[in-house]
């Protein structure tokens, strides 16, 4: 195994060979991965806007956005201006402090869960121990702010869909959790490099999909109900509750509950293609190239090659799930409220235990294949 | 270039050590400003851009084009409560099964067993709040 190349350390030594003190060079460093992976964020969100918007359109032989840009792809940025320069809206009869922290607090814990995204060895904001476990606290926040923004508007409508929100939420966070945890036994640890590292190897035969077969449905139908995604988008279910805890919203609060589902988007697909899709590692492994080549691993010229071909196949990974999520909007009906929370607690849950157990037992029987 | 390459990387190893519980959060106090700087940001920014009107009508609460009934500040159905006590049943559950999960690889047999025991005994309070109507929505 190489190290490969760790931006980090480069970065801060080029500037103390400049004369800098390694304190001042490390406290430069810090906010740089930060306010890349924020921006890499939003853009993320305006990606994944458009390509809903063109994959609906073709779901529906139209032909979608098409003036702002070439095919339409300025069309989330004209959206998100004109949001910004939207009246502002708050009922008279609502509670302005929890009407204005509500769509913060959905917003703020998934943007944060991008600490813990790697994009390769050496490609993470900051490689935490108990990783992954930040990303399954910080999404129990989310429901908190739904309550909140719900209870807030004092508008039936938002206080029945925030209810909802939150019940869907709490309910499928327990299956996503064990699912998790499956992973987490067969890693061995809970940092989501440990976890890519441990597929690592055998290329596409080594992903987690595998030996999680139950696992990863789990986690999927899990994670579409935590992002509110059709067939799970009952908290907005407009025929019943106009637009759930939204009702009220306006502006650019209406704007942050929308960049926040669409960020928790394209984190929950991040995180499925690090837990079940390998991460950055290509489906045939790179080691095999190189003894083909008959270059060594640390050659530097492969080693930027491979972290850039890692960072493009995360990406691919997580857009391939975004596209089936869009995919699934249009081929599958919305499910009624005890139907979801039946399929959450009477389903989802016994299969997550049982799926958990079956891991460790394996893992005892088959110590090799089940990461030791 | 390699001799200096370890010379960087091998005082943070010593620092891990020394605080060993809190090496990494640096970086998620410093994100947690970032990200809590974005919506901030983001209302200030429409603050100062957007128009200022209407009137007390347009801040009405929405009804479906009626006069508003009532607040919505009132009692609601005790299900919801029901749902989040059996949620914070299994999810206390799940914290505790996380180290236990980690450590597997070293544990063996009877940490299978006692697990076993553990999620039996959680299984049958699952089995009583499902006999007793608490996972019922209707």
């Amino acid at each position: 195994m190489t190290s490969g190349i760790d931006l980090q350390v480069s970065f801060i030594k080029t500037l103390t060979d400049m004369g800098l003190p390694q304190g001042a060079a490390k406290a430069l460093w810090i906010p740089l991965p930060m306010t890349l992976m924020v921006i890499g964020a939003v853009v993320g969100v305006l990606v994944t806007v458009w390509l809903e918007r063109k994959v609906s359109a073709a779901a529906q032989q139209r032909i979608g956005p098409e003036y702002a840009g070439p095919l339409g792809v300025l069309q989330p940025v004209a959206d998100g201006v004109k949001l910004v320069f939207k009246e502002d809206m708050v009922p008279a009869k609502a509670d302005l402090w929890l009407f204005t922290l509500g769509p913060i607090l959905v917003v703020v814990p998934v943007i944060l869960s991008f600490l813990i995204i790697p994009f390769g060895q050496n490609m993470v904001v900051t490689d935490l121990n108990v990783g992954i476990f930040i990303w399954i606290s910080l999404a129990s926040i989310a429901p908190i702010g739904l309550l909140m923004a719900g209870y807030a508007s004092n508008n039936k409508y938002s206080l029945l869909g925030g209810l909802r929100a939150a019940a869907q939420s709490i309910s499928y966070e327990i299956p996503l959790a064990f699912a998790v945890l499956a992973i987490a036994m067969m890693s061995n640890s809970l940092s989501t490099i440990d976890i890519v590292e441990q597929q690592a190897g055998y290329g596409i035969l080594g992903w987690n999909v595998w030996r999680q077969p139950v696992g990863f449905l789990i986690f999927w139908i899990a994670a579409l109900a935590e992002c509110e995604r059709l067939p799970f988008d009952l908290p907005e279910a407009e025929e019943e509750l106009v637009a759930g805890y939204q009702t009220e919203y306006a502006g650019m609060r209406f704007a942050l509950f929308y960049l926040g589902s669409y960020i928790n988007l394209v984190l929950s697909s991040l995180i499925f293609a690090v837990l079940y899709l390998g991460g950055w590692e290509f489906p045939i492994p790179l080691s095999q190239f190189s003894d083909w080549l008959g270059v060594s691993q640390d050659t530097s010229w492969l080693q930027v090659l491979t972290a850039s071909l890692g960072i493009i196949m995360t990406i691919l990974k997580a857009y391939f799930l975004v596209f089936i999520a869009v995919l699934l909007r249009w081929t599958v009906p919305r499910v009624r409220i005890d139907q979801l929370l039946n399929l959450g607690w009477k389903f989802l849950l016994p299969v997550a235990l049982v799926n958990l157990l079956l891991t460790a037992a394996l893992k005892l029987a088959f110590p090799f294949a089940f990461g030791g | 270039m390699n001799k200096c390459y370890d010379c960087v990387s091998v005082q943070p190893v010593e620092q891990e050590k020394q605080v060993f519980h809190l090496v990494g959060y640096e970086y998620f106090l410093g994100f947690l400003i970032i990200a809590g700087a974005v919506p901030v940001l983001a209302l200030a920014a429409s603050k100062l851009l957007r128009p200022r009107t209407g009137g007390p009508e347009r801040r009405t609460t929405y009804e479906s084009g009626m006069e508003p009934i009532g607040g919505a500040w009132i009692q609601f159905n005790i299900r919801y409560y029901m749902f989040a006590l059996v949620f914070v049943v299994f999810d206390v559950e799940t914290v505790f099964l996380y180290p236990w999960a980690v450590a597997f690889n070293q544990l063996g047999l009877l940490a299978f067993i006692e697990a076993l025991i553990f999620i039996a005994i959680l299984v049958v309070a699952l089995v009583y709040a499902w006999r007793k109507g608490a996972l019922e929505w209707s």
